[in-house]
């Protein structure tokens, strides 16, 4: 069928800000789904609450709203924009759930408004699970014995019946929230009633468990005239029991003979057939592995992040195929954009192995529970293609930037052979390198089966990449073990520990003698058709394919996996530095190792190479690319990290040098500088023991930040009162502190800001100041801000500029680069200098209409900022006010202590402009899932110290006709002052109906404060005020800052009244 | 381990280490881009004679089991891959791949960069090659490789010296061998026929004398033109029998009626081509094997119609006769390995004859 020419304008719903579960993947298939759309010329509205997107810029749609994904504001787009149609199944399950929402309140029927792709029922029977079970009886497909309940007792019944281990899942949850697998009826009351809770639909299914099944999934297509599909088959390291978000992935399948992957895709066809699915779908299955019985796990009727893997997997681009299968295009009729001379109707053939390994937060959170079960955990994830599953596996590895940058773990090596077993048994995000260190220490691929269930097959890649560790190290700088070893995946550094040398020495020998990368195309076809696609990986083959083009290059070092405090942001200034660098003429090489982003999409750069991002893969490229340069302002810390390794290699690093970039992070050449420049910053000392350190907190006085020096996130930095915190610090950092100094900062009260600045060596441009809306002592990036500033006179604005100016300049910045400030009895103290692009650069690149990283690269490479129209100093400020607010996933994790401190803890962010300080508070509020009743009940719980800040609040609450709750020691200090308020139990008093946590969990209150207890005790009162919030979805809030914008976010929404 | 090497007429020569059967062996080199099913296609005997390259980098990783043999004495030369699992994981195995080339006396080269091989089998089309121990003398190889046609007369070496029967119930279908796979007469079992297979050289009178319901022209390796009497014997017989033809057997009866073949550059194999049925649209994946092809050209002045066709090049891949109940597949509708999409061919051909049953009963 051609094209729809009914329809031309068509509103794509974004996915909102990132969280566990709904990552980067969704801005990849949102930016492809618009840009298919205006390819076939139609005009795209497109609706995200995520500024920290590509999509959301102007040129991917001809209308963008960085608005909340809520009914109301949606609703308000549609009344203004009238779009024929609304294509909802390109961003993830926030797009589906508010385009079904949408068509309940009838207004696309009032509007003639149609969905496009699949359509809505066929939605609600693969997310049904009732009716999803239902279909898969009628077409007769083995579903594990499972029952929808909507009770605990119900659940109970049912697993009676079947026996245990049973698997909870809740209905309509994103990533698999509040499920888990139980083994008796205490684990089971639990999880059942936690999952029913979060359930929109208040139903869990309660299913037997088929752990240790092979896990598969296909990615399957279908076009309206029943052409369907397999993208790409595959297969779960770890067997069915963990989350595939949270599996090591293997493609194509590695352990299926043909009949068993026929058959199984016959089923992936058939269910996409009947579910009439009209562009991209997900099909997990089960496969017993010692017979031919399968079972159906799920269907994810929408592209996903799975779908997002399969494309950068196979080069597949699937968002894209499935946005144009939606207005009405065959697969037959579209062209294969990969090699150009096919067509999308094609199964992709790999000639290579491609893995897949999650990336958590445990780094970030190391008191929350590391068990891998049946909910997602994984911020983000690497992908790694190699010629072997061995060379995948270390590629991925390597790629993941965390302490392991191979197969050895130290902790997994000092542990017992008990506690072995037991993270063997037991899974958690680093099980890969226990199983690693079991085959060092003898144990048998059966033994390890045993206690894994892990496919014989896949250990026995571990198992092998073991006996070559041995055999490199007993045969050091031995030729033939070297080729072997670089064959399999084994880093420099790796061999070079092997063997008791530096890497740069296995380099020279691997140099000497010829053993070097060969880059090979990802083509969609093993060959078998002449391609074109600039998407290379290395492997250590014959034959070369990625030839340098004559064109002058620049290489544009990306930011890796997404992490807390490095998230999607760093990608959107990477692919902003590549349009500047292809605007200038220039050849744009990116290199990533991220599966989810846009930058990794080959259509993207002028070459793709996805590769580990470390300093042996980026100058293997560069021997062979010989680019002019290398730019590491825009991958985050990631890139930032290589710069002295390139530099050292000779390689020259485009912009600020590593010299500049040393002084920025080098606390004593910094401090110096500041001096000399007269600036301010807080008294800050660094030390190197522990004794060192708290002699340092003593003499600056308490309180004080202590962290360790080149920190990203502000992982491991606190704010400590005295020094019993201090050395309990200590303790609990002794691994980081052992190997960083530490720094011990004043810690000062007032007001952050934060501002990016764009330096060419004379002119410095700053687009513009964000205030944060909370005191220092929460990290800026789970800080709310606001643009322009609200609290600061024109004196304080003229200090910072002047100071960054001065900073610029001294620093000898050539592009962009970060300041952070505090602004403490109306001076401006520096607290931090980030000689990067940071992640506020989405956002204020979205506000001012600066493209900022486009306007650095072109300053990078030459283009002063007088020659680009820029001038020197502070942007004319905008006259809308845009407000950004963090985005949390604690309900995905347990034991993380939900109070906000200097550590970064927000997965995302989003966005809420308007004309008024207050509206556009609202807004970023709705956009971050608070959006509260006018008329609500709030519960305080209040630690002493905060007693004095929270009266004026808690009156602020009352006025607008807010019910006080509050446990008794607040209560009765606001009662004291005059407010109405009702008293609730604490917790360990009688649990009856005015026991806080029933009152949280009956969904009594709409609104948690809570500010007690931030230790490190689990079982503080606080903490599980805290977690009984978030378990039970309702909005909390640990910083009286937000307290105060939030009421004044309500407060213009109301009427205040008054008695005469 | 054990070098061996990969010489092609062209000179080049490839390194890698040995597996399978220890011995020296001369074919035409192919390649394969499924991604599963190498046991199916090593016992391919459209594969006979011919060196096959597999581009998933990864082979042997389920070993090798008795259910999935595609013909008991495969005739394939060698096997030529990227890596060679180490341990291979299957319920059903009951061998390894390596152990099962031993036995079967079939060389195997691993660590070959296979996607160099298939960039030079695609650019300079089908090559003849060797598989070797060593290249010390490397020009009378060479002499040796370009003096060979390997697939010569090959359907004589393959197809059945007599008939045999795969014994069943309710319609009598005659199978014509040119290199049969097992998965034909699994599809034809399925479906309740009692099957008589014949050498490819059965003439007209012999299988009309058999008085069964239907013929199917199966499979097989090398050049159709070569098929000159079983052309003829087509001829004659569609007049009579519903006739289906696969692969092989599709390219004889486009010779029988009329029309020509042609060597393609590198041909077609793997199991994701994508092949439309014409009339009504729709698409199937398909499980192919053939380095010839139907030249559509010649068809316009014969009395066939082009039912499918490749969407990506416009290869023919299907056709029927405008007058008599006959039709031909250039894919395998019995896959094995690859998808089932097509298998309802089978039940197509089974309706066919079916029909023609009751015809003559109620004539």
């Amino acid at each position: 069928m051609p094209k729809r020419t009914d329809i031309h304008k068509i509103l794509v719903i974004g996915s909102g800000p990132i969280i566990i579960g709904q990552a980067a993947e969704f801005d990849y298939s949102g930016t492809q789904a618009c840009l298919a759309l205006r390819e076939e010329g139609y005009e795209t509205v497109l609706v995200n609450s995520n500024p920290a997107t590509i999509m959301t810029d102007n040129e991917i749609a001809d209308h963008v709203y960085i608005e909340p994904l809520t009914v109301e504001s949606v609703s308000r787009i549609i009344r203004k924009e009238y779009p024929d149609a609304i294509l909802p199944t390109l961003g993830g399950q926030i797009g589906l759930n508010l385009a079904v929402a949408l068509s309940k309140t009838g207004l696309l029927d009032e509007l003639h408004i149609q969905l496009l792709g699949t359509k809505l029922d066929s939605i609600d029977e693969a997310e049904d699970r009732e009716k999803f079970k239902e279909l898969m009886q009628r077409l007769g497909e083995p579903v594990p014995a499972s029952q929808t309940v909507e009770t605990v007792d119900g659940a109970l019944d049912f697993a009676h019946k079947i026996g245990y281990p049973v698997i909870v899942r809740p209905a309509f949850t994103m990533g698999g929230t509040g499920g888990g697998m139980c083994h008796n009826d205490e684990e089971l009351k639990a999880i059942a009633a936690n999952g029913l809770d979060l359930s929109p639909a208040t139903q869990c299914l309660i299913e037997k468990s088929i752990a240790g099944y092979k896990e598969i999934e296909f990615e399957v297509m279908r076009d309206a005239s029943d052409n369907a599909m397999v993208v790409c088959c595959m297969e779960n390291f770890d067997p069915v029991g963990i989350h595939t978000g949270d599996s090591i992935v293997f493609a194509p399948s590695q352990t299926l003979s043909d009949r068993e992957y026929q058959m199984l895709r016959d089923c992936a066809l058939k269910l996409i057939r009947a579910l009439k699915i009209e562009g991209g779908c997900n099909v997990q299955l089960a496969l017993d592995p010692n017979s031919y019985h399968y079972d159906v796990i799920e269907v994810n009727p929408r592209v996903s992040r799975s779908s997002a893997l399969a494309s950068k997997a196979t080069g597949y681009p699937i968002a894209k195929m499935a946005a144009k299968i939606a207005v009405g295009l065959n697969l037959d009729e579209i062209k294969n954009p990969v090699t150009g001379t096919t067509y999308a109707e094609f199964e992709p053939a790999l000639d290579y192995v491609v893995c897949k390994i999650p990336r958590w937060p445990f780094d970030k959170f190391t008191r929350a529970d590391r068990r891998l079960g049946s909910q997602m955990k994984a911020t983000g994830e690497v992908m790694a293609i190699g010629r072997t599953a061995e060379e995948a596996l270390q590629k991925a590895v390597r790629s993941l930037e965390i302490d392991q940058k191979d197969l050895f773990s130290a902790p997994a090596h000092q542990a017992t052979d008990i506690q072995l077993e037991d993270k063997l048994v037991h899974a958690e995000d680093d099980r890969l390198f226990y199983v690693a260190e079991a085959f060092r220490r003898g144990y048998t691929i059966e033994d390890v089966h045993e206690l894994t269930k892990i496919n014989d097959y896949f250990l026995d890649v571990v198992h092998h990449l073991i006996e070559l560790e041995k055999q490199i190290e007993d045969h050091p700088e031995d030729v033939a073990t070297l080729r072997t070893a670089k064959k399999y995946g084994f880093s420099d550094p790796t061999i070079a520990k092997l063997w008791k040398t530096t890497p740069e020495k296995v380099r020279a020998l691997r140099k000497q003698e010829g053993i070097l990368p060969v880059y090979k195309m990802v083509d969609t076809c093993a060959a078998e058709f002449d391609s074109s696609t600039p998407y290379f990986y290395s492997t250590y083959d014959r034959e070369n394919e990625s030839q340098r083009t004559g064109k002058e290059s620049v290489l544009v070092i990306g930011s890796g996996p997404i992490r807390i405090g490095q998230g999607v942001e760093f990608d959107y200034a990477t692919v902003h530095c590549v349009k500047a660098l292809q605007s200038m003429g220039y050849e744009a090489i990116v290199m990533n190792s991220n599966p989810e982003t846009v930058s990794t999409d080959f259509s993207v750069s002028d070459k793709l190479y996805f590769e580990p991002l470390t300093l042996e893969d980026v100058m293997n490229v560069i021997d062979l690319e010989q680019p002019m340069g290398v730019i590491v302002q825009f991958g985050g810390q990631t890139a930032i990290n290589l710069a002295a390794g390139l530099a050292k290699n000779g390689v020259q690093i485009l912009g600020t040098s590593v010299k500049d970039l040393d002084a920025a992070e080098d606390r004593r050449i910094f401090d110096e500088i500041i001096k000399k420049l007269e600036l301010k910053q807080p008294v800050g000392l660094t030390a190197t023991t522990h004794q060192g350190v708290i002699d340092a907190a003593e003499k600056i006085g308490y309180p004080v930040l202590v962290r360790p020096s080149y920190v990203l996130g502000g992982k491991a930095m606190e704010i400590v009162y005295n020094e019993g915190e201090l050395r309990e610090y200590l303790k609990e950092n002794a691994d980081v502190a052992a190997d960083h100094p530490i720094l011990i900062d004043a810690y000062l009260e007032g007001r952050e800001c934060e501002v990016d600045a764009i330096c060419d060596g004379t002119d410095v441009l700053l687009p513009g100041i964000m205030e944060h809306i909370e005191h220092a002592g929460v990290h800026s990036g789970d800080s709310m801000a606001v643009y322009p500033p609200q609290s600061f006179d024109d004196d304080i604005k003229h200090q910072i500029v002047s100071a960054t100016k001065k900073l610029a300049i001294a620093l000898k910045c050539q592009g962009i680069m970060n300041i952070q400030f505090i602004i403490h009895d109306h001076e401006a103290y520096v607290l931090e200098v980030n000689p990067r692009a940071s992640r506020t650069v989405p956002f204020l690149s979205k506000i001012t209409g600066i493209e900022m990283a486009q306007v650095a690269t072109r300053v990078i490479l030459g283009k002063s900022l007088a020659e680009q129209g820029y001038k020197d100093g502070l942007y004319p400020e905008s006259k809308t006010i845009h407000v950004k607010a963090p985005v949390f996933s604690f309900n995905k994790l347990d034991d993380v202590d939900s109070y906000l401190g200097p550590e970064m803890k927000s997965t995302g962010e989003v966005m809420g402009s308007d004309q008024t300080f207050a509206k556009a508070l609202y807004k970023a509020f709705a956009g971050a899932k608070m959006q509260l009743p006018d008329n609500g009940s709030v519960l305080l719980t209040i630690e002493d110290n905060d007693k004095q800040t929270i009266l004026p609040l808690a009156k602020r609450f009352a006025l607008i006709g807010w019910r006080l709750l509050a446990t008794k020691g607040t209560a009765d200090f606001l009662k004291e002052n005059g407010l109405h308020v009702e008293t609730v139990g604490k917790i360990g008093e009688e649990d009856g109906e005015h026991n806080i946590l029933r009152v949280i969990k009956d969904n009594k209150v709409d609104l948690v404060i809570n500010t007690m207890g931030h230790d490190y005790a689990k079982n503080s009162d606080g903490f599980i005020i805290r977690q009984t919030a978030i378990e039970h979805n309702v909005p909390l809030l640990t910083a009286l800052d937000t307290v105060g914008a939030l009421l004044r976010a309500l407060e213009n929404r109301s009427f205040s009244t008054t008695a005469l | 381990m054990m070098e061996r090497y990969l010489v092609l007429e062209d000179g080049s020569v490839y390194a890698g280490e040995a597996f399978g059967a220890d011995r020296s062996t001369l074919g035409e080199v192919v390649f394969t881009t499924g991604m599963t099913g190498y046991q199916e296609a090593i016992t391919d005997q459209s594969y006979a004679n011919q060196i096959l390259v597999f581009t998933n980098p990864l082979i042997g990783n389920y070993g090798v089991n008795l259910d999935d043999y595609e013909s008991l004495e495969p005739q394939i030369k060698g096997v030529i891959c990227h890596q060679v699992a180490r341990r291979p994981s299957n319920w059903r195995m009951q061998d390894t791949l390596p152990n099962f080339l031993d036995q079967r006396e079939i060389p195997g080269i691993q660590g070959i960069d296979t996607r160099e091989l298939v960039r030079k089998l695609r650019q300079h089309g089908t090559l003849r090659g060797a598989i070797v121990d060593n290249v010390d003398e490397l020009a009378d190889l060479l002499k040796k490789i370009k003096a060979s046609h390997p697939t010569a007369n090959i359907i004589s070496q393959v197809s059945t010296k007599s008939p045999y029967p795969n014994p069943g119930t309710k319609r009598n279908i005659v199978v014509i061998d040119f290199g049969i796979k097992h998965s034909i007469l699994r599809e034809l079992a399925e479906r309740e026929c009692n099957v008589i297979v014949l050498p490819y050289t059965a003439t007209a009178q012999q299988v009309l004398n058999l008085k069964a319901d239907g013929i199917l022209l199966s499979n097989g390796p090398g050049d159709p033109e070569e098929m000159e009497g079983a052309a003829a014997m087509v001829a004659e017989v569609e007049k009579h029998l519903p006739l289906f033809g696969i692969c092989m057997g599709h390219q004889v009866f486009a010779l029988a009626n009329g029309a020509k073949t042609y060597k393609m550059k590198f041909g077609h194999r793997g199991f994701n081509h994508p092949v439309r049925n014409i009339a009504t649209g729709e698409i199937d994946f398909t499980s192919q094997n053939h380095g010839y092809a139907v030249d559509p050209q010649s068809i316009d002045s014969t009395k066939l119609l082009v039912t499918h066709e490749e969407v990506n090049d416009g290869t023919v891949e299907g056709l029927r006769h405008k007058q008599y109940p006959a039709f031909s597949v250039q894919f395998h509708p019995d896959a094995a390995p690859g998808p089932h999409d097509a298998d309802s061919l089978f039940d197509d051909f089974i309706s066919m004859v079916d029909q023609q049953r009751s015809e003559r009963t109620n004539a």
